[in-house]
Formats: C-alpha cells, structure tokens, sequence
C-alpha cells in the first residue's frame, strides 16, 4: 500500500498543528463557533446532535494493521470505545470532545491518517473497489489512480470552496464494486480498441434529493490525462454550478440543465487549454506510485477448494461463511475474505476497539497486515491462504465478526439516522437491526438469496436508499417516524435508481413490509433468479399488490 | 479594513468607484466590467492607473484581451465560501498572463489566503486588526503543495522527481 514520504507527512503534521492553534483559539474564546465552524469542517469535526462527531477518511478503503490499531486506540482514548465505518469508506467517531480532536488527530498523523476534507465542499475522500489488486476481473489496480487523485485533491488551490461538496470513484473491473455511476465523478477503467487501459469518464451521478444515474462524457481518457481532465471538470462545476440553492448545487443538477453534451463541450474547451499542462501524469509518476501498490510475495499455493468442501460438509455454519463471504482472488491458493459488520448485535457498520484490535492481529497473522473498508459498510481481508480460511473463520466467529450475510437481506446499510445526525427525521440503526433479527435463520437469509437493503434516515440519502435493490427511506409525518419503500435500485455496472412502492409504513410495520416484498419475490420468482432480476422482469404490480391490497 | 501586498501592509491609492454613479475624471480608479464595458474608450484615455473588479459570476474571459490595460484587478469573494475567483485567479494568470495586481477583496478569510496565495493573489483587502501578522501565520501554515499552479513555488511531484534525478 501507499507509504508517505517526508512531503506527505510534512503537510499532515502542519495541519495538525493548524488546527491545533485554531482550537486553541475557539475554545480560549477568541473564535465564535460561526467563525470556527469552516475550520473545523476542514478538518472532518461535525457538530451532531449530541456530541462532536469527527470523520477520519480511510483512502479508498485501504487500511494496515497498524492503522486500525491506532483506529482502536482513539476509540478508547478519545470516544465511547467503538468508531463506526461508513458508506464512504471512511470512519466516524460519535463521541468525541473538542479539546481532545488535536490529540487525536496528531495519533492519527503518527499512522498517515487524516480527516482532511472529509467535510466540507471540496474533494472528499476518493474511494474504490474494496477488491483492488486482488480481483480476478481486474484490468489495472484502481489504486494507483485513486492515490494520484488523493494528493491532487488534497488542498487543492482552487477547488476547496466549490458550490458543494464533490466525489470520486474509480473502479479498475468491469464489475463495479465501487458504485461509480452514482457518484460526481466515475471512473471506469477499460481498454480501447488498441488494447490501452484507460478511463471512461462518467458525471453527475448521485443520490440525496434529486438521484441520479451519472452520465459518460468521455468514452476512454489516456492515464496521462487524468488529472487535466478532472481539473477541467472542477474548474467547468466551480464556475457554472449552482450557487444560489445548496440543494441544487451539486454537479449533478448543473449536468442534468444544461445536458450531458453540452456539458461535455464545455469541459472538452477548458481541456483544449491545459491538457499537456504541467498536469500531464509523467509515466515516471505513475510508475513510481504503481510501485507502492506491487503484488504481494504470493507463494505458490495449490488449489485449496477440494478440501474446503470437506470441512463445509462437516460443518454447515462454515460453509454458508465461505459461500457468503468469501470471494475468489486472482492467485490461485488465495482467497478474498469479506468480514460482516452486520451481527446483530450492532449497528451497522460499528465496531468496538477489541474487535479492532483483534481484526488487526488477523490481518497481520492471514492478509499480509492489511484490510480495506468497502462502500456497504463492512471489512476485508484481501489476501487470505484458502488453507488458512477455516482458521481465520473461527477466530473471526469468537469476536462477532463471522455472520455469514455478505450481500444478503441482513447485511444492511444504514446511515446513523436519528440516533446520531442532526439531518435526520427518523432512526435507521433501530430499522436494520429489526429487520436482521426477523432474519436470524441462515438458511432463509440464503435461501432468498443476493439482495441489498439501504436505509437512509432522511432524503439526503446517506443510507443509500435510492439504489438498495429495496430501499428504506425515513420520513418524519406530523411527528411520526414514517418509512416509504423503493425497489429495483442498483449501483453496480448496470446501476438504476428504485421505484417507490406507494405510501409509507409507520416505524412497527416496516420490518413486515420487507417480509411481505420478500415473500411475494420468492412466490414469483425464476430458479435461480434475483430479487433484483425478478423485479425487473415483473415491475412493480405483484409487491404493490401484495403491501397494499388489489388495486 | 486593511490592504496587504506581498505580505506587507501598504497604502490603497485606488478608488473604488465600481458602484458609483458617476467616474471621477482623475485619479486611480477600480470600475466594475459594465463601466469599462460602457465606457472604454473615455477609460482606456486616462492617464492614471486603472483598477477593475469582478464579481463572482463575471469570467475573466470578458476582459481577455485587456488584461494589459489594468495595474490591479481585484476580484471579489461576496462569501469566503464562493470559490469561482480562485479559478478566475488561476485563469487571469496561466491563460491570459497578468502581470499586475491581483487583489482578493470582500469576505476574505485569513484560513484562506494560503489557497489564494498559490492561485496568483498578491493582494489582500482584510478586516483583521493585526493583518500583517495573522497574514504571516496563514502563509506559512502549510509549506507542501501537490499542485502545479503558476506561483512557482515548487510543488511535491516536481520536488519528488528532481529528488529522484528524473523528470
């Protein structure tokens, strides 16, 4: 992984500093919290609605075995003992005082960490394919790019007060893991008809208000481009997009007005004028970056599958682990293994110190010391021996971490919701956690099958909800928490936006309307068919019919 | 309200006439585009330095081809959180090669000079009582850049390849 040189470090510890001397001052009183409250966004410190909450970015989801150790140790230092991982592949401490966020921020410098602009409208943290590097569909590592786009985007000069806040993903597989049609920009990595991997690029993706699916402006984009070209469509968003209106001030909005081919000329001309800038990627660069990201010392492993099976045959539990969690790696002997942080005894995507700490020691012992965080909330470990894999499932069982429910009904995403945010109108966590005890048997969650469920907590759509294959949405009406159901949302390749089913449901009959939209699927559907694929081949009419009565 | 160039508390000899009715016939002046737009000709005749402010949503390529004719061109933050003049800077400097004064005036805040410092201000109007000082503090927060930009300070892939002996 990305290792920092003296540059990158030089520039974190002097904003630790920065911000040090500003919290200083805000808490001496010399700065009102309306004078503070830029400063802090830039630093990733939100004022929530009970606590100061502080977002540290994991950059695109990569993470070593020291880091989470540190990540374990500001929860117990500095927050309640537990961190929550997000949707973006960031994680937020809940909890946290304002007097210890420079302590705990120059811990986190000590491992390369940072929450510079993990708030605020600027660049946010890019994020990628949890699989990077070890996927079998991979055309280049993502990774490489995604690290040139972090330091082009960290303190950009002139995009770190753009109309609203602005991010990136790049997938390297033609399956997207990383959700890159719903995002300001995507990026997709493909080759051309001569063979040269490159860049579709996609804009004006998103979710909140207004969801929508992004659009290509450039079929295939040179590597060497990249960064003229991203800079052609921040400087085309900070001068054009909406100002007047926060909700219609993301790219998306200014995208979708003027349209995708205007909108295309308009970043083509800005890029006529800088494209062979001193933003030209140097091959050199883009080697030197690769470098970091070379393949592991693999050995050479023999196909372990055979006596996998054997050990799945003997014990069940196992074996619903390896077929939910675990995913092929590209080496043979070695495999991907996907750690759920959907037990029901937690909210989503939360973890304990321990449970950290733990994850860390495995990492170290199984994956070559490292861990990624994907965009639906749980962990990974990249780099397992297949042999190691009954093992690691024990230990990982010993501390919560085995449910075996990767891409099933209780692997949920929820935003904090109402529990936590100062947004939202209902609670999300209390939502999922119902709906995964009312799925506790293995056997069912299977039986029915690869499904996602999203909630958000308010239209802004933090949860996701838009492209869960169904989504949960919270509305508050006249004081009551209300949940209005999508289906047939997706953010994979061939990503789409859910239909609403009709009417909400209040907070008590929520969890019955998934069962009632899951029970007509398995009535209906095809052998071997998804909800998702069901639902495209039967529209709305069956789940409306069977949530709300005959028509 | 205090005026800054290179860091250095100066004396501001320009009025600003951008919202006044009528152009006094002598002096340093700034004017808004529409006057210069209006009245060129009369404006391009005076002897005396001539200033001309944008606001947030005039593009520097309505002045283009005038960039010469202007000692200072200020350009105007209606709320420190409106970044369009950051690329208007970077603009007047990279593509139309301004040379004069590039003044940052409105809601300029002191945690953002260091941005408007890379993008090619050299000229700040602030509300800080002690604006020299504080300037001196936000200058020099942070010394690593990772971006190209016209300014010439050495940014970290330049500073990381000459290390390394390539280019």
């Amino acid at each position: 992984m990305y290792r920092y040189d003296e540059f990158d470090s030089k520039l974190v510890n002097e904003r630790v500093e920065q911000f040090r001397r500003q919290t200083e001052r805000r808490i001496k009183g010399e700065l009102q919290e309306e004078q503070f409250r830029p400063l802090r966004l830039m630093n990733g410190l939100y004022l929530q609605l009970h606590a100061y909450m502080l977002r540290i970015n994991v950059p695109y989801g990569v993470l070593s075995a020291r880091q989470m150790r540190q990540l374990a140790h500001v929860a117990r230092t500095y927050d309640k003992g537990y961190g929550h991982f997000t949707t973006r592949q960031n994680i937020q401490y809940n909890w946290i005082q304002l007097k210890d966020v420079p302590d705990a921020l120059a811990d986190l410098a000590e491992v390369e960490m940072h929450g510079i602009q993990s708030s605020g409208n600027c660049i946010r943290n890019t994020t990628s394919d949890q699989y990077a590097g070890v996927a079998r569909d991979e055309i280049e590592d993502p990774r490489v790019y995604c690290e040139i786009i972090r330091q082009w985007s960290t303190l950009h000069p002139e995009f770190s007060f753009l109309p609203r806040k602005f991010k990136i993903a790049v997938t390297g597989s033609p399956n997207d893991r990383a959700a890159v049609k719903v995002h300001d920009i995507g990026l997709r990595m493909h080759r051309n008809d001569a063979g040269e991997a490159g860049f579709e690029v996609i804009v004006g993706g998103g979710q909140g208000r207004t969801p929508f699916i992004g659009k290509t402006i450039r079929e295939w984009l040179p590597p060497e481009h990249l960064l003229s070209y991203l800079e052609a469509i921040l400087r085309v968003y900070n001068f054009d997009g909406r100002r007047d209106n926060k909700y219609k001030a993301r790219i998306k909005i200014l995208v979708h007005q003027v349209g995708a081919d205007e909108f295309r000329r308009r970043v083509d001309e800005e890029w006529e004028h800088i494209k062979d800038s001193a933003l030209k990627l140097p091959q050199a660069e883009i080697d030197r970056i690769n470098a970091y990201f070379a393949p592991h010392d693999y050995e050479p492993l023999q196909d372990h599958s055979a006596a996998l099976a054997e050990q799945g045959k003997a014990n069940t539990e196992f074996a619903a682990w390896l077929k939910a969690n675990v995913a092929n790696h590209k080496v043979q002997g070695y495999a991907i293994v996907n750690i759920s942080l959907k037990s029901l005894r937690q909210p989503p995507g939360d973890m304990t110190a321990a449970q950290m700490d733990a994850t860390a020691d495995l990492a170290d012992a199984y994956s070559y010391g490292e861990l990624r965080v994907n965009h639906r909330q749980n962990l990974v470990l990249p780099d397992v021996r297949q042999s190691d894999l009954f093992e690691l499932w024990q230990k990982l069982a010993s501390i919560d971490l085995a449910t075996p429910n990767i891409g099933h009904v209780s692997d949920i995403i929820a935003c904090p919701g109402l529990d936590y945010c100062a947004l939202a109108n209902a609670r999300s966590i209390p939502i999922a956690q119902e709906i995964n005890a009312r799925f506790q048997s293995m056997d069912r969650v299977h039986e029915i099958g690869e499904l996602t469920i999203n909630i958000s907590g308010c239209m802004n759509a933090c949860g996701h909800h838009h492209v869960g294959h169904i989504g949960i949405l919270g509305v508050d009406k006249k004081g009551q928490e209300f949940y209005q159901f999508t289906l047939g949302g997706s953010s994979d390749q061939n990503a789409s936006l859910g239909d609403r089913t009709g009417p909400g449901f209040p907070a008590d009959q929520a969890v019955d309307a998934v069962e009632t939209i899951l029970n007509t699927y398995v009535k209906i559907r095809n052998e071997g068919e998804r909800f998702l694929d069901t639902y495209r081949r039967v529209g709305m009419s069956p789940f409306k019919e069977a949530l709300y009565g005959p028509a | 309200m205090a005026l800054l160039k290179n860091g250095k508390p100066v004396t501001d000899v320009f009025l600003d006439v951008s919202t006044a009715e009528t152009i006094p016939s002598e002096g340093a002046i700034i004017v808004s585009l529409d006057q210069w737009q209006n009245s060129a000709a009369q404006l391009r005749a005076r002897k005396e330095p001539l200033g001309i402010v944008l606001r947030s949503h005039e593009k520097p390529a309505a002045i283009a081809e005038d960039v010469h004719k202007f000692a200072v061109i200020a350009l105007d933050f209606p709320a420190f959180g409106d970044g369009r003049a950051y690329s208007s800077a970077r603009l007047l400097r990279e593509r139309y090669k301004y040379q004069g004064e590039l003044r940052a005036v409105g809601d300029v805040l002191l945690e953002q000079l260091h941005f408007m410092n890379r993008v090619g201000f050299d000229a700040f109007e602030l509300a800080s009582e002690d604006a020299a000082r504080d300037w001196q503090i936000a200058a020099s927060d942070i010394s690593v850049w990772y971006q190209p930009t016209s300014d010439g300070r050495p940014h970290a892939l330049r500073l990381r390849h000459q290390a390394a002996g390539d280019n």
